[in-house]
This record gives C-alpha cells, sequence and structure tokens, in this order.
C-alpha cells in the first residue's frame, strides 16, 4: 500500500513533465526514450507528443532499460558495496552507457480543438518531445472510451490486457466519479470482447 | 426537467428484428431491470413514419456468448455485476405492435388504426405514456364507460357500449376470479350509457338485489343503485321475501307453454332416454302443443297404459318419461294454468326500457334455469324477430337492443345443444333483430366453437385450463402471445378484454364495484340526495 502511494505522488509530481523525447516513430505506435535513467513513465501512463501538426496522445505499454551499445552487456558491479546508489556513485560512466526506453501505442491526437480517439495520419516526429498529460488533460481525453479498441487490437509483446487494465486503473484517477468511469469503460470492454467471457472477466476483475 | 427524467425512466430499449404476426423484438436498456416489466403492459414504439401502440407478451434473458451462461461472471463482485448487466447479458421483450397511433392523415381522423407494418430497426421503446392509452381507450363519454384501469396505470380503459351491445359478448374465467362483479358493471355500463336493455337469467340471485363478496361483505345490486330503471322478477317468491328483496312480478308458467322442444333439452338433466325424448313429440301430437304436458301428467297408469298401447309406445320408456315429467312438479312455479303471461309482463317491462332481472332463489339447479331461460326467451325472440320484421316494412320504429345474460353457458351453447337452443341461434344471427348474449361461463371449452367465434367482445379472467384458453382465443390474431397473458392474470380484478368494443386487446385491473365511492361514481345517489334532487327537478318543472 505503503508503496503505491510513494509511487503515486512520484508521478503526480511528474504531471506534465517533459520527461523524453521520441526516438522511434511508427503509425501505430512509438518509442520514447527519458532523460533520466529508470525515470519512465508508468504503464498504462497517458503521455502526449506535441509537434507542428497537433499533439499526439499515446498509452504506455512497455519500458525497458539496457545498454546504449549493443555488444555490451550490463554486467553486475555491486557485490561490495552498501546500497545501490552507490553502484552508481562508484561508476559515474554508467549513466551515460545506459538508457530507459518506452514504447508507447497511439491512441488519439488532436486536430484544432477537436479530439480523435484513433490513429493520427502522421507519425510523431522525431525528437518530439513526451510529456505525461495533466489530470485534466487525462479527464477530457478518457471522457471517451473509444480510444479501447486499439489498445484492445494492438499486436504488442506485452499482455494487451494487462495493458488496458493499467491504462484505465490510471485514468479512473481523473475522473472525479471513479466507479462510474470504471462501469462504463467495463461495458465498452464487454461490448468489444462479447465472444470471449472469460477474457472479459479476467479483464474486469484486474480494472476494479 | 421532471418530463425529461420521467421520459427518460420510461425508455425501455431498442427494436432489435421481429415479425408483424410475431411481434418484435426489443432489447432492454441496461438500465432497466427485467423484474420490472410485466406482460401485459403497454409501450409505444417511435417509428420513423408511425408510431405504435404495442402490448408487451414476453419477457426473457439473453447473453451475448453462450459461455457466459457455462462460466458465469462472478456476479458477487457488485462492479463486475454492474458492467456485466445490460452488455454481456441483457434483458428482451416481445412485444406485438397493435396500433398506430399518429403520424400519417388516417390516424389523427380517424384515430388509432390496427398496424400493419413493423416500426423500423432500432427504434425507441418507451412505456406508453397516460396520453397515449388515453388515445387508444378514449376517455368516459356517453357511449364509452369506464371499466378499469390498466396495469400500472392510473388512466381509464373505456368500453365502446354502444358497439359492445351490437354483438354477442362473453365474460369468462374461473370460478372465483370475478365474473360477477364484472359483469355487474357491464350491466351498469349498458344500463348507465342508455346502449340496450338487459334481461338477466340470474341463476345465483345475486345481480338485481345484494349480493356477496368472497370476503363477505355485502355489495348493492342492480335494483338498489336504479331503482326506477330495474326490476326484478322472480321465480321463488319465498326466498325473494327472506332476502328482503323488493320483487316487481312473481313469474308464473303454465304447462301449456312447455314444448317438447323445452323437454329435449333437459333430456341429461332429466335423466331421459333418447327414445323417450322422441314420444314426447308423439304425445304433443297427440293431445295438442298446450295440453299435452298437463294431460300426461294426469293419466292414471290405466290410462296410461291404453295410451301407450295406442301409440304403440315400449312400457320402459314410458316409464322413464313419466319419472322425468314428475321432476317438474318439485318446480312450484309451473302451474298447470298460469294467471298471466309472464312473457307479455318481461315484454313490457323491456319495452319501457326497464331492465329486467329474473331470480330464480331456490330453483338454482340446471333444469329449472335451462327450461325457463329458454322458454322465455324463445318467446321473447320471436316477438323481437316478428317487431324487426315490421320494421323492415316500416310499420313500427326499431326495437330497444336487448341484451339476454345468461350464465352457466356451455349448458346451453355446447355443441349438441346450441343448434337447438335459442340461446345458440340469438348467438349466430339475432344481431340483426337486436337482440344479442352476454355469455357468462366458467368453462368455455365447453361452448360450441362455432358461437365462441361469433362473439364481438370477451372479457376472460384468469383461466388456466388449456383448452378453455385454445377456445377463448379462437380466431384472434397474436393468439399465442395473449394466451401467455391470460394464464399470467391474477386471481382478483385482473381480465383480459379484446374483441370489437376495444380498438386492442387489453389487461385491466377492473374498477372499483363495492365501496360507497364506487356506487356514488356509478350514479348511485343516496336517499336523502334522491329527496332533495327530486324536489329540485319538481322547482325546476313548476319555475
Amino acid at each position: 500500500m505503503k508503496q503505491i502511494k510513494g509511487q503515486k505522488s512520484k508521478i503526480e509530481n511528474a504531471l506534465g513533465k517533459k520527461i523524453g523525447e521520441v526516438i522511434e516513430s511508427r503509425s501505430a505506435e512509438f518509442i520514447g526514450q527519458c532523460y533520466k535513467l529508470d525515470e519512465a513513465p508508468p504503464l498504462g501512463c497517458l503521455i502526449k507528443t506535441q509537434d507542428k501538426s497537433g499533439v499526439t496522445y499515446g498509452v504506455v505499454f512497455d519500458v525497458e532499460t539496457h545498454s546504449l551499445e549493443p555488444g555490451r552487456r550490463v554486467v553486475a558491479r555491486g557485490e561490495n558495496l552498501e546500497s545501490e546508489e552507490e553502484v552508481f556513485a562508484a561508476n559515474p560512466q554508467l549513466s551515460r552507457l545506459l538508457a530507459t526506453d518506452f514504447k508507447v501505442l497511439v491512441v488519439g491526437y488532436t486536430e484544432g480543438k477537436d479530439c480523435h480517439h484513433y490513429l493520427p495520419p502522421r507519425s510523431a516526429s522525431i525528437h518530439s518531445f513526451v510529456y505525461i498529460c495533466q489530470l485534466e488533460e487525462v479527464r477530457i481525453f478518457t471522457g471517451s472510451t473509444d480510444f479501447l479498441s486499439l489498445i484492445i487490437n494492438a499486436r504488442i509483446d506485452v499482455p494487451v490486457d494487462e495493458v488496458v487494465a493499467a491504462c484505465l486503473r490510471y485514468a479512473s484517477e481523473a475522473h472525479v466519479d471513479r466507479d462510474a468511469f470504471l462501469v462504463g469503460a467495463g461495458k465498452e470492454l464487454a461490448r468489444m470482447l462479447s465472444g470471449d467471457a472469460n477474457r472479459l472477466n479476467s479483464l474486469l476483475k484486474r480494472i476494479k | 426537467m421532471t418530463d425529461r427524467n420521467s421520459e427518460e425512466k420510461a425508455r425501455l430499449g431498442i427494436v432489435v428484428s421481429g415479425s408483424l404476426t410475431h411481434g418484435v423484438e426489443v432489447r432492454l436498456e441496461p438500465t432497466v431491470s427485467v423484474e420490472d416489466i410485466a406482460v401485459g403492459r403497454y409501450v409505444a414504439i417511435e417509428g420513423a413514419k408511425h408510431r405504435f401502440f404495442g402490448m408487451i407478451t414476453d419477457v426473457s434473458l439473453e447473453t451475448i456468448d453462450p459461455s457466459v451462461m457455462i462460466t458465469p461472471p462472478d456476479v458477487s463482485d457488485p462492479f463486475i455485476a454492474h458492467v456485466i448487466t445490460g452488455t454481456a447479458t441483457y434483458g428482451k421483450l416481445k412485444v406485438l405492435p397493435m396500433l398506430t397511433i399518429g403520424g400519417d392523415a388516417a390516424t389523427i381522423l380517424e384515430g388509432p388504426q390496427p398496424a400493419k407494418t413493423v416500426p423500423a430497426h432500432f427504434s425507441h421503446v418507451n412505456l406508453a405514456s397516460q396520453r397515449d392509452v388515453e388515445i387508444v381507450f378514449g376517455a368516459e363519454d356517453e357511449k364509452r364507460f369506464y371499466v378499469g384501469t390498466p396495469l400500472d396505470m392510473e388512466t381509464k380503459v373505456c368500453l365502446d357500449i354502444s358497439e359492445f351491445v351490437k354483438r354477442s359478448n362473453g365474460v369468462f374465467g374461473k370460478s372465483g376470479t370475478g365474473k360477477t362483479f364484472l359483469t355487474r358493471l357491464l350491466l351498469v355500463g349498458m344500463l348507465q350509457k342508455n346502449a340496450a336493455v338487459s334481461l338477466v337469467f340470474d341463476m345465483h340471485s345475486e345481480y338485481g338485489w345484494e349480493g356477496k363478496t368472497e370476503k363477505g361483505y355485502k355489495v348493492k345490486g342492480l335494483k338498489q343503485l336504479f331503482p326506477s330503471k330495474v326490476a326484478i322478477f322472480t321465480l321463488d317468491e319465498e326466498s325473494s321475501k327472506r332476502r328482503k328483496v323488493s320483487t316487481d312480478v312473481v313469474v308464473r308458467i303454465g304447462y301449456d307453454e312447455i314444448e317438447p322442444e323445452d323437454i329435449e333439452l333437459l333430456k341429461q338433466t332429466l335423466n331421459l332416454t333418447e327414445a323417450s325424448t322422441q314420444t314426447v313429440y308423439q304425445l304433443a301430437r297427440e293431445f295438442g302443443d298446450r295440453k299435452w304436458l298437463e294431460t300426461v301428467l294426469n293419466l292414471t297408469e290405466e290410462d296410461g297404459k291404453q295410451l301407450i298401447t295406442r301409440l304403440n309406445i315400449h312400457d320402459s320408456t314410458y316409464r322413464n318419461l313419466r319419472r322425468g315429467l314428475e321432476n317438474l312438479r318439485r318446480f312450484s312455479f309451473l302451474v298447470p294454468l298460469a294467471r298471466e303471461n309472464s312473457v307479455k309482463r318481461i315484454l313490457e317491462y323491456l319495452d319501457r326500457g326497464i331492465n329486467v332481472i329474473l331470480e330464480f332463489g331456490r330453483f338454482d339447479d340446471f333444469s329449472a334455469y335451462i327450461l325457463v331461460a329458454n322458454l322465455l326467451s324463445r318467446r321473447i325472440h320471436a316477438r323481437y324477430r316478428e317487431n324487426s320484421e315490421r320494421e323492415m316494412g316500416g310499420e313500427v320504429a326499431p326495437a330497444r337492443p336487448l341484451v339476454i345474460t345468461i350464465e352457466e353457458a356451455h349448458r346451453f351453447l355446447n355443441p349438441e345443444f346450441s343448434s337447438q337452443t335459442i340461446f345458440g341461434r340469438i348467438a349466430r344471427e339475432m344481431r340483426k333483430y337486436n337482440v344479442t348474449l352476454l355469455v357468462i361461463d366458467q368453462r368455455p371449452s365447453g361452448i360450441d366453437n362455432e358461437i365462441m367465434s361469433q362473439l364481438g367482445t370477451k372479457i376472460t379472467c384468469l383461466l388456466d385450463d388449456e383448452r378453455d384458453l385454445d377456445s377463448v382465443l379462437t380466431g384472434t390474431s397474436g393468439k399465442s402471445e395473449l394466451k401467455s397473458v391470460l394464464s399470467k392474470l391474477e386471481t382478483k380484478q385482473q381480465a383480459l378484454i379484446f374483441g370489437h368494443a376495444v380498438p386492442m386487446p387489453v389487461v385491466i385491473k377492473t374498477r372499483e364495484y363495492g365501496t360507497a365511492e364506487s356506487y356514488k361514481e356509478l350514479g348511485f345517489l343516496e336517499a336523502s340526495e334522491l329527496k332533495r334532487k327530486t324536489e329540485k327537478d319538481l322547482e325546476d318543472l313548476w319555475a
């Protein structure tokens, strides 16, 4: 419980903050890289990136911290040290050799004042900055649950249902009537998964 | 805002499939619980071009995926239960569209029209508003009589009495479901709207004077409510006196009025053989139609022997007949010679527009009832027929429509007798001569199908026997749907009305009858009020 609270306050602090930039972009997804190691947005978090054509919204579905050099694996270094921080203190090069990437599913965009819950005509610009959405923005964007079909039908390596559940749990915090939002989203899922009652069941258990 | 809220509350769902003959299927809104829906309730369907008025005939539970039924979701969790309701599982209604109300010129000018098509896909379905029901069943006026309210609504359902009396009608229902109360109401309606004059063969003496409810309290009869418009005739003076009924005429029937056909009808109740009923005709030929019964009853044994030898009648047949006819002697209303002609008296009253209720008193067995009802009706029928023929010739004014009320109708109108009794003929053809029947029965399957199909308006309380249900619904469109409604009626104060006098089948909660307030609504004035009214009328007259 404590851990969740701590995590939540961390997110709240990060709201609206610039956290990284797009380093790889496709129509349906993009990869962002964090400016700081291990400070990726949480799974299911709604993020946005802005360029000249408008704002593109996305949901974080995968986070990976890896070595920048493909041939050089990370090795364990803390055997004789007291804390994890000391590992980095003793090896200041580490923060330059490692990077945290997050993968994002594109779930909508704005064009002028209109907000659409489908894929934008253009993919996110490379090197455009990535921000975590403000609560107000989350509330407005998730006012319609049409974007769920983009996630449900995505072909990704991470279990899709986990991403959906995480996204809805995250978004529900932005709504005044949390339960009403979840019930509405649940009903939308029930319609989409009408032929698969078991999947719906397990998904619903994850979002309440 | 309140209006909008109530409108939203009334929204039931959308049309998803169906046909005109079997009704349309309506998917329930997730917010509406199937448990709040009852068969027999009215809905309005907002089609693109027409507004349809229909009745809910079935409610069912559906799932979008059969596996939901095999592995049900964890509904102990309120969140999951809430999400599943109306999405993975939902309720479905079957609605029979019956009328179109509004939309095209005909319905605006001529009122609701029978539905000839179904609403388009995804038309919105709402619970019918009070106003819709009023459009369909009309408000109370000089022709329409308020008989009850639709289920769960306060609006009045009115019966078009002038249409009602144009054909023979039936009131059906199991014993104790309120047939008598309904009939009392209908009689009051006919009397109040002056649409017809009634002749009631009151087997259990419960329409004219006081009757009793099942709970034991007394309810007023027609004579008490409308003393100047109702006359009570009785066959059993003593019983009427004991009950302190103010009777107008004591009916006596002479032996000379009994014809061989009357005896043939009593074949079963008098336990006569086929041969002895045939013998009656032989005897009537021998002694004359008017004298035969008295002569036969007064035959000594010796005379009897001579008679059977002369007419070649078998001894056992004669004995059987004699035994049967002797039974008639216990009916004290049968006298060798009646001083006054009862039929004439009844007709006099009817001509003056006074309703006649004939009480049977202690003679409440079938033989007396069949004998008297048939005998009197036959004569009255002949008079009306004659009158109607004269009317065609331009000699007389058309007779006031007459409605003859008979109970235990299956005894008269069963396939075996219906062709012989006068009631069979009245039901079939007498509409033209201004005489119709109000048939009251608890076993409609016993009534000849041909007659059932001729009944204009049928009012049925609960029936649960399959054959009775089939028989009542013969020739009605949407039969199977109505059947499910009919067998789900409550045992008290509920009835399904369908046929000529209502634009569509309707389930009603019968109007209150038996409280002081209900009497007042029906037009009854207490003695003091009556006096005041008379005085005022007198003043007006001389003013």
